[in-house]
């Protein structure tokens, strides 16, 4: 009888004479940055709660996708970039990525107002925010079709040999996007740096990942490109800055693409106008109570003696910065009639 | 029964090509499969394999031969147990048949193909004569070049001053270009700046559109435009709107390039003008030439524009020759019209393979005493409407040419511009003709009568002037 095979330590091989990237170790966070990544997970979710609130009072209009429950994600993994090279892309569900990135909420809040002040002068709202500054490349309002962009900007960083990686954020929705295996197989043809992060929050608005995916292990979604993959709790973010760390040295080192699959969970509608029927009140509490990434960080600093006092001035501070952002999306003005015409071409024809 | 064997046409727009070299001689035995000649198209050299078995009779056209006829008697192949001697002559040929223009919808009785509908938007576009771009300098001296080596040359030119555009898209290295428009980049710049894609536009164009976002300026050829439906949501939703959407953040300075509208007998998935779709988009520049040296010197323009740009080629055009003119850096502006005929009596607007319509249908008005004037659009959007209008001013009549569908068009367009801004101006409705409005069939006969000939143009101008 043959013997079973060794465990080893990389991830699940499909096909085993390849290298694969290693199974990351969860990253081992000084007190500093775990109370870093608590005070930027604590702004996303004031913000959004606040942005719901907004929303709810007419202040915001359209559609605005929230990042309540899916703030280890953005911050865990965008830590681990070098901001001076790394760009970043996502989806309509951005504004948590944009927070982690220290954009101002001010501005990111007049944005959801729609007022002149905002990132982009209103005239972008929730889904289209920008940041070339920061190397954010959007916020876009089109299933999949940052994928394709984002692969766009890993041909550039090649390209210019920069050294930059660009990392592309995703749904599992997106992830059946025929465009997403277009630009895998380019992606690995060309060796591009790029780190393809699935944010499987489980539920493509209301399609669960079960009823819309027939591999429903997203990371293996790579496979028949030869694009590794690894699955990540998205809940915990030291989890998440461990698998950035891995994805970063796969693909600095010229290995070309991986896939982060981020097993995460939101807690609000798909948008805010989406009542959530598809799934009951309990699984969404069950999730709260168990795996909420906030209060797991929270319980790790009181490990670490940090006391219930400490963090209250911090959480104080939050609210603080969250409502002055309301009031200045508020009351900051509307656009100007001109802005109408303006940035259409960026030149005079 | 002795054999035949004709020139054959190697692509649906070939009509002539040169017998480069003779791979068999008289006296030899050949069959099926052997390779007899090797033709050089405008494109390519193809091989010639023999069908049928024989002896190689006499070879009638020999190797070297420039501009050999589609259809021209090389040589004669004797069947087994005949004489080669006899079978050395062909037999007589046939007078080509012209049709006359209103017998046109008739079925010919005999069961020869018909000449291609596309036939008709190119015939006279190497005969008739195109007012000089008044931009040129006096005295420049002028190089008989085709739209395809124009368009190469603009893309070098390019790529040579500056290190951040590329070209990327499906056959566009190793094969040379799908239409050989690329001939040559991939040698000079090598597999860095001129990239093959696998089949996949909408991946491709994405990462375009990507790259663009990320400060490199692509130029991403589609082997047509038909193809670019898979792309069009990077187009239009990624690459058009970011500007805006962004507050004047986020810019995408990229080329869309490749051949738009109809080609010949490619049925209707392959033939169709997208102009007036993407001139429809606010954030698109849209740019379609007629002759070569508005093919260089607007596609230099549109790749040094920090706007995204849909650059609309026509396949029926790549081997056509035109005068262009021998500068160092031949840029021309984006969003103006030419008069390529200056006249007094009717204004017959065009843009791309329509503007050769035009032409001829001017040249045929002229001998029949109306002085027709022509203007070549060039971009589509913005749309030069001034130089439209002031045409207008002048001839009071108007006749909209396009080789496309007529609903929701540019001639709609032109047409609403008439009416809004030149109502005093006219003194007869605007007409339009176009393609008829059907898919474009693929049978020859079918074909002609879809597509836009300078003998509807002459008609509907004779009733704006009032004389039909």
């Amino acid at each position: 009888m043959a013997k079973a095979p060794a465990r080893t330590a990389t991830t699940e091989p499909a096909i085993p004479n390849r290298e694969r990237p290693n199974q990351p170790e969860r990253y081992q966070a000084s007190k500093e940055e775990l109370l870093a990544f608590y005070k930027q997970m604590l702004l996303i979710r004031r913000f959004e709660e606040k942005a719901g609130q907004l929303y709810g009072l007419g202040f915001i209009g359209g559609f605005c996708h929230l990042y309540i429950g899916q703030e280890a994600v953005a911050v865990g993994l965008q830590s681990a970039l070098d901001g001076e090279k790394d760009s970043v892309i996502t989806g309509y569900r951005d504004h948590g990525h944009m927070l982690a990135y220290g954009i101002d909420p001010k501005i990111i809040m007049a944005e959801l107002t729609g007022r002149a002040a905002g990132i982009s002068r209103g005239k972008g709202g929730s889904m289209h925010m920008f940041s070339t500054e920061k190397k954010f490349y959007g916020g876009h309002g089109i299933v999949g079709a940052q994928v394709s962009l984002g692969t766009g900007l890993a041909f550039a960083h090649k390209y210019n040999e920069d050294g930059g990686v660009a990392m592309a954020y995703f749904g599992d929705g997106a992830s059946n996007q025929g465009q997403v295996y277009e630009s895998f197989n380019m992606a690995e043809l060309w060796k591009l740096p790029i780190i393809y992060v699935i944010e499987n929050n489980q539920y493509a608005m209301g399609t669960s990942v079960n009823r819309s995916s027939a591999e429903d292990q997203l990371y293996k979604r790579g496979e028949s490109f030869r694009i590794p993959g690894i699955q990540v709790d998205g809940m915990d973010v030291l989890a998440c800055r461990a698998a950035a760390e891995e994805a970063l040295a796969w693909v600095r080192a010229g290995k070309g693409p991986i896939i982060l699959e981020m097993k995460t969970y939101r807690y609000r509608g798909h948008s805010m106008s989406d009542p959530a029927k598809y799934r009951s009140r309990e699984e969404v509490q069950s999730v709260r109570d168990k795996s909420d990434p906030i209060e797991a960080v929270k319980r790790e600093l009181e490990a670490l003696g940090v006391r219930e006092e400490e963090l209250k001035p911090i959480e104080q501070e939050i609210r603080k910065v969250v409502n002055e952002s309301a009031d200045y999306a508020e009351q900051t003005p509307e656009p100007d009639a001109a802005e109408l015409y303006t940035d259409v071409l960026v030149e005079t024809y | 029964m002795a054999i035949e064997l004709k020139m054959p046409a190697l692509s649906p727009t070939m009509e002539e090509g040169t017998l480069a070299k003779w791979l068999v001689k008289e006296g030899d035995v050949v069959k099926s499969g052997d390779i007899l000649a090797e033709i050089e198209t405008d494109k390519a050299t193809m091989e010639f394999e023999a069908v049928d078995e024989g002896t190689i009779a006499k070879i009638l056209v020999s190797e070297g031969t420039d501009n050999v006829k589609v259809g021209t008697v090389i040589a004669m192949i004797a069947g087994e147990g005949e004489d080669a001697s006899v079978a050395a002559t062909p037999a007589p040929a046939a007078a080509p048949q012209e049709t006359p223009a209103d017998q046109k919808t008739e079925a010919t009785s005999d069961n020869r193909p018909q000449a291609t509908g596309t036939a008709q938007l190119t015939a006279a576009v190497e005969k008739t004569r195109l007012a000089a771009d008044p931009s040129i300098p006096q005295g420049t001296e002028m190089v008989k070049t085709t739209v395809r080596e124009a368009l190469r040359d603009a893309m070098a030119e390019e790529m040579r001053a500056d290190p951040r555009i590329f070209v990327m898209g499906e056959e566009v290295a190793e094969y040379q270009g799908a239409y050989k428009v690329t001939q040559g980049l991939l040698e000079e710049f090598g597999a860095k700046r001129v990239i093959d894609t696998p089949i996949t536009e909408y991946g491709f164009a994405g990462i375009g559109t990507g790259a663009a976002m990320g400060g490199l300026k692509p130029i991403v050829e589609f082997m047509t435009f038909n193809f670019a439906m898979q792309a069009i949501d990077h187009i239009v939703n990624s690459a058009a709107k970011t500007n805006y959407m962004s507050g004047g953040q986020m810019r995408c300075p990229i080329v869309f390039r490749g051949p738009n509208g109809a080609a010949s007998r490619v049925g209707a998935q392959h033939s169709q003008n997208y102009g007036p779709w993407y001139a429809s988009v606010p954030g698109l520049i849209v740019i379609a030439p007629y002759d070569a040296a508005d093919a260089k010197g607007l596609l230099k323009a549109a790749i040094r524009s920090e706007d995204p740009v849909v650059f609309l080629e026509n396949e029926l055009m790549y081997g056509r020759h035109f005068e262009v003119p021998k500068l160092d850096d031949y840029v021309l502006p984006i969003g103006k019209a030419r008069i390529v005929r200056a006249g007094k009596d009717v204004t017959i607007v065009s843009y791309s393979i329509g503007v050769g319509v035009a032409l001829e249908a001017a040249e045929t008005l002229a001998s029949e005493g109306v002085d027709a004037e022509v203007i070549d659009l060039r971009t589509l959007r913005p749309l030069d409407t001034a130089t439209v209008l002031e045409s207008l001013k002048k001839t009071n009549r108007m006749v909209v040419v396009e080789e496309g569908w007529p609903t929701c068009s540019i001639s709609s367009e032109i047409i609403a511009v008439a009416m809004e801004q030149g109502f005093d101006d006219l003194d007869a409705p605007v007409l339009r003709v176009t393609n008829e409005d059907v898919p474009l069939p693929y049978a020859a006969n079918l074909e002609k009568l879809a597509l836009v000939d300078a003998a509807r143009v002459v008609a509907a101008v004779k009733k704006v002037t009032y004389k039909g």
